[in-house]
């Protein structure tokens, strides 16, 4: 793959505070209109203590060994596709409650205040290197980044834009798996982006999945694994089964690095570990040569 | 609560038991007075047996249904497929290597015309449960079946899936080799078929193990037959820490026929025989035979690309959201 321009790289508008966790845990929150008020944080990984202006100017990555913390979809749009180029759809759509289950109401109320979007994967279209392409984009934050009805319907209209429209998929993917509170229909979700993926495939259209930390489950299982390309952030956990699920199926011993991203690609199971700093440079070589055909 | 079926059936059973003695106290009997009293018992006891499993089965709770699709009484694929299919051979292996035999399947004879049958397969005995890995597939289990899908396309076959696994095996092994990856395969083969396919749900719709051979035109259910995004006591240890309220998340995840045909995420619920399948297994093949029979006869008359659209429909449309 080409080494990034580096001139070509847009360094985020810091729009986004960070508030640290009493645990040492790095917490990112999009709260609009809260000033920034930590200028020293703690990463996630070596527990070093990081200053902020530094962090975020790194992509949010540390400076000492590399852990690529989590990020807002906000955060992830502003920094792999081309500046002001992100057309926001699909904001309309509401998860409900279909099976009434505990607590589900009051958890996606408290999830819509907290990443000020309305599910778990943001989606549009957008530009990278003036070039169109469909998006998704997930956000852990949101219940775990799970995929319910909306996740699944935004990530199925993403593929399908790609298709009908003629342009690449790009999605990224951080989730815990399908959403559990909504039971069978979120199962179905897992049928439904794959069927999508497959008419996506059966247009010539180009379909990239980046694995941020975490890919699992039910996610995994259907559209994020059937990519033509995946890419995958450093050390992101990328699973089946998660190790309270593994554990009860009496699963004791497990490799050190064992469900890491490096782990899959060390089975072949993706194409690329890249660092968020290359990442936009990866896709656009993608884009580029595998979507060339489209802009004929 | 009872935790399994056999302890959840043990009224029923001892009384079953009871009347096995009764019958085997007749046979014995000379005196032919002393006879007819037993009988009348025998008569009495079968009655009761009858109100007993009425009582039982008519209003199973969302867990009891868990405990009967896991039965181990229970109609397996391998049941269903000698039953009602000719010609059946099993084929093997995904020739990457690996051979998986928690999904079993191979061309046969339904109904008269050529079929390729696909299912997951769980074992009776402590071996063949092993040798089955309790239903459980890894990812050579769903390739196998990806090479089945193809033959299907290519000799204009129409699949059948049994559906009935706990969960895909989640190993280390299964994990090295794609057991994601395979599932999602399995799912994006089903959708580029242009066959007619028809899934039936037999015991346990486990998750990802069961929708990547479920992604069918039609999605049938056994009346007592469960199907579910995770398996009750996963969703407990997550929800509650605490994987002994099973029953509280099975009634929580709304998993049983009668709710996923509530929901429009199946076509049809199949009847079972008073009392579950495991009590009557030839009028359960019946029953199953008849269904599938009937769906697969609706789907082959349509034609081949609009038998692909159908089911890219049918998935299309799933899903509850407001817009």
């Amino acid at each position: 793959m080409m080494t990034p321009d580096a001139s070509s790289f847009i360094v985020p508008r810091s729009s986004f505070p960070l508030i640290p966790e009493q645990k040492g845990i790095l917490f990112l929150l999009s709260t609009k209109g809260a000033s920034r008020t930590e200028a020293f944080l703690q990463c996630a990984g070596c527990k070093k203590t990081l200053f902020s202006v530094d962090f975020e100017q790194n992509l949010r990555v540390c400076n000492y060994c590399g852990h690529h913390h989590r990020l807002p979809a906000q955060t992830r749009i502003e920094i792999t596709f081309d500046e002001g180029s992100f057309e926001e759809l699909d904001t309309e759509l509401r998860s409900l409650n279909p099976l009434e289950f505990p607590e589900y109401a009051e958890k996606l109320v408290s999830a819509v205040q907290k990443t000020q979007t309305n599910d778990s994967v943001t989606t549009g279209r957008a530009k990278i290197d003036e070039m169109p392409v469909s998006v998704a984009v997930a956000d852990f934050a949101f219940m775990g980044g799970s995929m319910g009805s909306v996740a699944g319907e935004k990530i199925t209209r993403t593929l399908e834009r790609a298709a009908d429209e003629r342009m690449p998929a790009i999605i990224f993917c951080a989730s815990g798996g399908a959403r559990m509170q909504e039971g069978l229909f979120s199962l179905m979700q897992m049928a439904k982006t794959t069927a999508a993926a497959q008419r996506c495939s059966r247009a010539g259209v180009p379909y990239i999945a980046v694995f941020s930390d975490p890919t699992m489950a039910g996610v995994l299982a259907s559209y994020a694994s059937i990519a033509d390309v995946i890419l995958a952030e450093p050390k992101a956990l990328v699973g089946f089964a998660g190790m309270r699920v593994s554990k009860q199926a009496g699963v004791s011993k497990v490799p050190d690095d064992f469900q890491t991203a490096e782990f899959v690609f060390g089975h072949g199971m993706l194409d690329r570990i890249v660092p968020r700093k290359e990442m936009r440079a990866s896709l656009t070589s993608l884009v580029k040569t595998l979507g060339g055909h489209l802009r004929r | 609560m009872a935790t399994n079926h056999n302890e959840w059936e043990k009224p029923l059973r001892d009384l079953e038991e009871g009347i096995d003695k009764l019958k085997e106290l007749a046979r014995k009997e000379s005196d032919p007075a002393k006879r007819t009293v037993i009988d009348q018992r025998i008569i009495d006891f079968e009655a009761r047996r009858d109100r007993f499993i009425d009582v039982f089965y008519a209003n199973l709770g969302p867990w009891e249904k868990v405990l009967v699709a896991r039965a181990q009484k229970r109609p397996y694929t391998l049941d269903y497929v000698q039953s009602m299919f000719n010609d059946f051979v099993e084929l093997d292996g995904d020739r990457r290597g690996f051979v998986d035999h928690a999904i079993v399947g191979g061309p046969a004879t339904f109904d008269g015309k050529p079929v390729m049958v696909v299912g997951h397969q769980k074992g009776r005995n402590i071996q063949d449960r092993q040798f089955r890995n309790f239903g459980m597939a890894k990812p050579e289990g769903y390739r196998k079946a990806i090479r089945m899908f193809d033959m299907a396309e290519r000799f204009r076959m129409p699949v059948i899936t049994f559906i009935d696994t706990p969960a895909a095996d989640p190993g280390v092994e299964s994990e090295s080799r794609g057991i994601s990856e395979a599932i999602a395969a399995g799912m994006f083969k089903m959708f580029e078929l242009t066959v007619p396919t028809v899934s039936i749900v037999i015991g346990e719709g486990g998750s990802g193990g069961a929708i990547g051979i479920a992604a069918s035109n039609r999605v049938l259910m056994q009346e007592h037959a469960v199907y579910s995004v995770i398996p009750p006591e996963g969703c407990a240890a997550i929800l509650w820490r605490m994987p002994e309220r099973a029953p509280d998340a099975a009634k929580a995840l709304k998993l049983t026929a009668q709710h996923a045909k509530a929901f429009g995420i199946i076509d049809e619920i199949v009847a079972e025989p008073k009392g579950g399948a495991h009590r009557d297994p030839l009028e359960a093949y019946l029953l199953v035979r008849e269904a599938l029979v009937r769906n697969l006869g609706e789907v082959s008359q349509m034609e081949p690309c609009e038998i692909q659209a159908d089911r890219y429909r049918k998935f299309r449309s799933m899903g509850n959201f407001s817009s």
